[in-house]
């Protein structure tokens, strides 16, 4: 190369400029990786999906949250990490009544808040007062509804919280009336917006219905679970230490957990790759191949209470006929789905319920029957497509969805020749068009929050909040509100939800498309975290084995 | 000069107060609000909520409560991230994103100066190509182009670098501040070479060069300042454009910056989070572009001359 | 700034649009002797060109899915490899520079529209009004686009025409700055004080004898807009705001190839050389055609 820059043309304070620059650039550190050190010290680094709204748990909703707050604090009850069945978590035992109308807890007096106050009775009157109080704006209240007057609590019907079903006898005994026999309600106490606050430390901060205050800061916040929040960087990672005021604190193997908000799949990817994280929140659908590929793979992929569906709304046009409603549902070649776009990460849905939902398996009604489609839409008017006025499917920004709804477009467009269009929107906005019925078709999922049938079957209630279809039928009303909680066992209970099922579903107003799988990377040195129906962890019960490292090909 | 100061800083006014008000309706405007969620908001909820967050007050009455919060410094609690005040959050980000955006700018310009410094040396040979075309490739090429392929080659194939993060790992800063700061390099080589090159035509570096001055001094003592002059001007617009850059490069790497969560408050509806967020970038945009228009003018002597007469 | 004067006087003078063809005939010879620009032009016309003959000219259907297939990597029967649908990556990149040359002209067109009036009214009318537009447009200059580009997208939904009009809002400043002091110096020419005597409408005005005249900074920044233009829908598109599927751009195909590049790079890096190429040859041809027609740009 002739020319070169002369050296006596460089202005003299670059190279010390870049000595410094690349200096900060490069910054220090060990070298040793987040898995490796975590291992030795008990470290647990958990890739949590996205960064939290909050920890308060009468206020919060969404996966990473429920993850947190489940870490922090405990309910009444806990679930088995393997057959998901009620155990002893606050409350030590519990009887029923003769009706099972009235549960009574008898809570561990040894369970302790993080202070170590004695966790009471009243500790949970104060705080399912507040979960019900309409100014606390609680989106999960719901949840308590089964407890007697709690939903007219929670609607401002009545005001006084003493004539809601819940009483503390004494310190350690806490007595549930509900409105009717419920065979789940041991499984709700579990859900976090059950779980009891320390009321001496939120008053501290504020009115008890109040949402901005800094309880739930580190230094302020005060919990009764396995672990103690002791960091938390926004954005970047919240740490816990193991709480030494947990009453079952003996099998909790950690010595803390460190939560990443890792909202993009690809990223989190890589974090495992280099051993940065334990345990990702997903993985990409276009690495689960490879995965799958390599022998003792970390990739776990665990059915999931959910499924994904396609919601109609039944009052417009052309879908208000169940012919063309039917059509759609039959056109889409959910096999094919499962296998191509989604890795077969997936199963096919032909119903609302998860297959073998606490034993329940849901019916089938059709299958993928493209000639059938066809001839249901003559019938409805559109012989090959002829006439067809067009259809939206609208669905949140995400990148699976997108590919499920170009996949289905395409399966409509040639199996009964008609033009679907498909409109992304963001979250809030397609919120928006499902929650005001301003949409044709809306993509949707529903992942149960305790698992029995009645979490999906009841969705479809007139009115129900989240209905979205317009579906309104008093005979599936009833059997869902009226005849099967009055049934005297879970066979008839079952019978009762596999009629109504079927009556829905003769209907189609939704397309159901799969059943959901959970997809994790787990780096091998994690023991105890066992695979459940809800992917509900218990930190508790996990292990750091050290010395195992990643498969020598993702290296 | 102080008259040209004035009536800037009185032009930026006028400014931010539209950005304000802009924001603010065209962020009520949009359909969704911040409580909307996959679970149904039962209406008595909902109302509580709105309630609190004084969203039932009448617009005009929001806005009036907005602006006198903003007189006293407070912007308000996030809607997304509730206990957390948007002050806090955007502090947490700040500093992020202003590292970031330094490195970036460092980069930028000793990378840009030294290349349109050498092109300008030497018009038209190859040490004028060489880096005018690599420059060319650096406006061309958008950051999220860019970005996912030095991760590509840096980080997957080489495995010399990390690939996301801020101050996790070391060294997982080069990436995203080579990301950001490759256009501005570009650009500020471009500008330089053009000031370079207008100045050094000039007649008094003719006269320092007939005088015998080594050729080093004549471009640091003479010719650089007025050489710089654009690229002192571009440095307002520069900031604008590192911001908005750096929502991108900070989806690309995840790091815990001001940009990101700027995209993710305006997918959020988080109403206070966007409005402060916006008042604040703006304000700052508004503040550099001025600080960058006065250094430009006191370093142009024609222009300060100018200024001496009055704006 | 400067713009060189028509140097043969007699053409400027009250004939028609005509203008020193002796002007724009040295610029031509300028610019092709310049080999970068000349390159850059010729891409960028196969670029069109292909662009508008896509429809007949692409190889596969654009939106026949072959999901059994999936990506694979380029072959015979796809020279570029297919997408993750089983979807002929040509193609796409096909019509997806349609869409992005197509909003690269358009918001330019509008820009332009815009701008040019709005810089050719204050700069010859001056005074008072003159000051009132330009404050505007200082005061708009301003804005952080960017932060408000992105809030209008996520409001109002995503709507080509939307994304059309927010991008032309943003580039139509600096055309009215530049077309104002174009149009400034020109207005002092003799040849314009001579049409003013002769009676001519300040619009006739402006149309025959200041713009053509003030036509090649014009020329040089619009050429210099659209790849700006074109990023910036890129940007959007990969913020996820601006073309939507089933639609595509370059900026869309550019961000899904980055989410897989580790597992099919082609389909990064096809899109990212389609882009780069046009932007390129945008900016060399906007180089040389500066050079060319010896405009010394204030802004770059």
């Amino acid at each position: 190369m002739a020319t070169v820059i002369r050296t006596n043309n460089a202005l003299p304070w670059i190279p010390l400029l870049l000595a410094v620059l690349i200096s900060l650039l490069t910054g220090c550190g060990t070298g040793e990786s987040n898995v490796v050190q975590g291992n030795r010290n008990g470290i647990l680094h958990y890739g949590n999906g996205a960064e939290p709204q909050g920890l308060d748990p009468h206020v919060v909703t969404g996966v990473p949250e429920n993850h947190l707050i489940r870490a922090l604090f405990e309910g009444l009850a806990v679930k088995n990490p393997v057959t998901l069945e009620p155990e002893p978590g606050v409350a030590e035992r519990w009887t029923f009544n003769d009706d099972r109308t009235v549960i009574t807890f008898y809570l561990n007096p040894d369970a302790r808040w993080s202070n170590g106050d004695q966790v009471t009775a009243s500790d949970y009157v104060w705080s399912w007062n507040r979960a019900l109080h309409p100014m606390t704006g609680n989106l999960y209240a719901y949840m308590l509804y089964p407890v007697k007057n709690a939903e007219r609590y929670a609607k401002g019907e009545i005001d006084d919280f003493a004539d809601v079903g819940v009483k503390a006898l004494d310190d350690t005994t806490l007595e549930v009336t509900l409105n009717a026999p419920t065979p789940y309600f041991i499984q709700l106490m579990d859900h976090y917006s059950t779980f009891a606050v320390h009321p001496e430390t939120l008053m501290q901060f504020g009115e008890m219905t109040d949402r901005f205050t800094p309880w739930t800061r580190v230094g302020n916040i005060v919990s009764n679970g396995a672990f103690v929040l002791t960091d938390w960087a926004l954005n970047r990672h919240i740490k816990m230490a193991k709480n030494p005021h947990y009453w079952d604190r003996e099998n909790v193997s950690l010595n803390g957990v460190v939560f990443y908000p890792t909202e993009n799949e690809v990223s989190e990817e890589r974090m495992f790759r280099v051993e940065q994280l334990h345990r990702t929140e997903g993985v990409p659908l276009d690495k689960v191949p490879v995965y799958r590929a390599i022998a003792d793979s970390p990739y776990m992929q665990d059915p999931y209470l959910g499924t994904y569906y396609y919601l109609i709304n039944t009052d417009r046009e052309p879908v208000n006929d169940v012919r063309v409603r039917k059509a759609l549902s039959m056109a889409v070649d959910r096999e094919q789905l499962a296998r191509t776009v989604m890795q077969e990460v997936v199963i096919p849905a032909y119903s609302i319920t998860p297959p073998n939902t606490l034993g329940y398996h849901p019916p089938k009604l059709f299958d993928f029957n493209p000639e059938m489609a066809r001839e249901l839409l003559a019938e409805a008017g559109y012989p090959n497509g002829d006439g067809w006025p067009g259809l939206e499917v609208i669905y949140n920004t995400n990148e699976a969805h997108r590919k499920i709804a170009v996949a289905v477009q395409q399966m409509w467009k040639k199996h009964l020749n008609i033009d679907v269009t498909i409109s992304n929107q963001e979250w809030k906005v397609y919120l928006n068009a499902v929650s005001q019925r301003d949409f044709q078709v809306a993509r949707r999922g529903w992942i149960g929050d305790y698992v029995d049938p009645n979490n999906f079957l009841d969705l479809f209630i007139t009115d129900g909040g989240n209905n979205n279809t317009g579906y309104a039928d008093e005979r599936y009303d009833d059997m869902i509100l009226q005849q099967a909680p009055r049934a005297t066992n879970q066979e008839e209970r079952f019978k009762i939800f596999y009629d109504a099922e079927t009556m829905l579903m003769e209907q189609m107003p939704i397309i159901p498309i799969y059943t959901y799988a959970t997809r994790h990377l787990v780096h091998p040195s994690v023991e105890g975290m066992t695979p459940n129906l809800m992917d509900s962890l218990n930190l508790k019960y996990v292990k750091l084995v050290p010395g195992r490292r990643l498969p020598q090909e993702l290296q | 000069m102080l008259k040209f100061i004035a009536t800037r800083l009185l032009q930026a006014i006028p400014v931010i107060f539209i950005v304000i008000t802009a924001t603010f309706f065209l962020v009520r405007a949009a359909p969704g609000g911040p409580f909307d969620d996959e679970k149904v908001v039962l209406p008595e909820v909902k109302r509580a909520l709105e309630a609190q967050y004084k969203l039932d007050l009448p617009l005009h009455e929001q806005y009036l409560a907005y602006l006198s919060d903003l007189a006293n410094g407070d912007l308000g609690p996030s809607f997304k991230y509730p206990g957390r005040s948007v002050n806090e959050i955007l502090f947490s980000g700040l500093p992020v994103t202003a590292e970031l955006g330094f490195y970036a700018l460092m980069i930028a310009l000793v990378i840009g100066v030294l290349a349109g410094v050498a092109a300008a040396l030497k018009p038209n040979t190859r040490q004028d190509y060489i880096p005018m075309t690599l420059a060319m490739i650096g406006i061309c090429m958008p950051s999220f182009l860019l970005g996912p392929l030095l991760v590509l080659v840096f980080g997957i194939y080489l495995e010399w670098l990390p690939i996301s993060g801020w101050g996790a790992i070391p060294g997982d800063k080069i990436l995203p501040s080579i990301t950001l700061g490759a256009a501005y390099a570009a650009y500020i080589a471009r500008l330089s070479r053009a000031g370079m090159l207008e100045v050094l035509s000039q007649d008094y570096i003719r006269t320092a060069r007939a005088k015998g001055l080594p050729e080093w001094k004549v471009v640091t003592k003479h010719a650089l300042r007025g050489g710089l002059i654009p690229v002192i001007a571009f440095l307002g617009p520069a900031f604008a454009g590192l911001l908005a850059g750096s929502f991108v490069v900070e989806t690309i790497f995840q790091i815990p910056g001001l940009g990101r969560f700027y995209v993710q408050a305006a997918f959020n509806r988080d109403y206070t989070m966007i409005l402060g967020t916006t008042v604040f970038l703006s304000t700052l945009i508004v503040l550099f572009n001025l600080l960058s228009d006065i250094t430009a003018a006191w370093l142009n002597p024609r222009l300060r001359a100018q200024f001496k007469g009055g704006a | 700034m400067s713009v060189s004067q028509p140097t043969n006087e007699s053409t400027a003078v009250l004939a028609d649009a005509e203008q020193g063809s002796s002007l724009w005939h040295d610029a031509w010879i300028r610019l092709s002797k310049n080999r970068m620009a000349v390159s850059g032009g010729i891409v960028l016309i196969f670029m069109v060109v292909v662009a508008l003959l896509t429809p007949w000219i692409a190889p596969y259907d654009y939106e026949v899915q072959n999901l059994d297939l999936g990506a694979q990597p380029p072959s015979l029967q796809h020279w570029l490899g297919t997408d993750v649908f089983g979807r002929d990556l040509l193609t796409q990149i096909m019509y997806g520079g349609r869409i992005s040359l197509a909003v690269g002209f358009i918001a330019t067109a509008v820009a332009l529209s815009i701008g040019v009036t709005w810089g050719a009214i204050a700069g010859y009318v001056g005074g008072r009004v003159d000051a009132v537009m330009m404050r505007l447009v200082d005061i708009l200059y301003a804005l952080p686009f960017m932060i408000f580009i992105v809030l209008l997208m996520v409001v109002f939904g995503r709507n080509v025409l939307l994304l059309f009009l927010a991008i032309g809002a943003v580039e139509w400043l600096t055309m009215a700055r530049i077309m104002r002091s174009q149009v400034q110096s020109l207005r002092q020419q003799e040849f314009v004080e001579a049409a003013i005597s002769l009676g001519l409408s300040p619009a006739a005005i402006i149309r025959r004898h200041v713009v053509p005249n003030a036509l090649g900074p014009i020329i040089v920044y619009t050429t210099l807009t659209i790849p700006s233009v074109m990023l910036l829908e890129a940007f959007l598109s990969f913020l996820g705001l601006g073309i939507q599927p089933p639609q595509t751009s370059w900026g869309l195909l550019i961000s899904y190839g980055a989410e897989t590049m580790e597992e099919y790079p082609w389909l990064l890096i096809f899109p990212g050389l389609a882009l780069t190429i046009t932007l390129f040859s945008l900016n060399f041809l906007g180089d040389g055609l500066r050079d060319a027609l010896d405009v010394r740009g204030s802004k770059d």
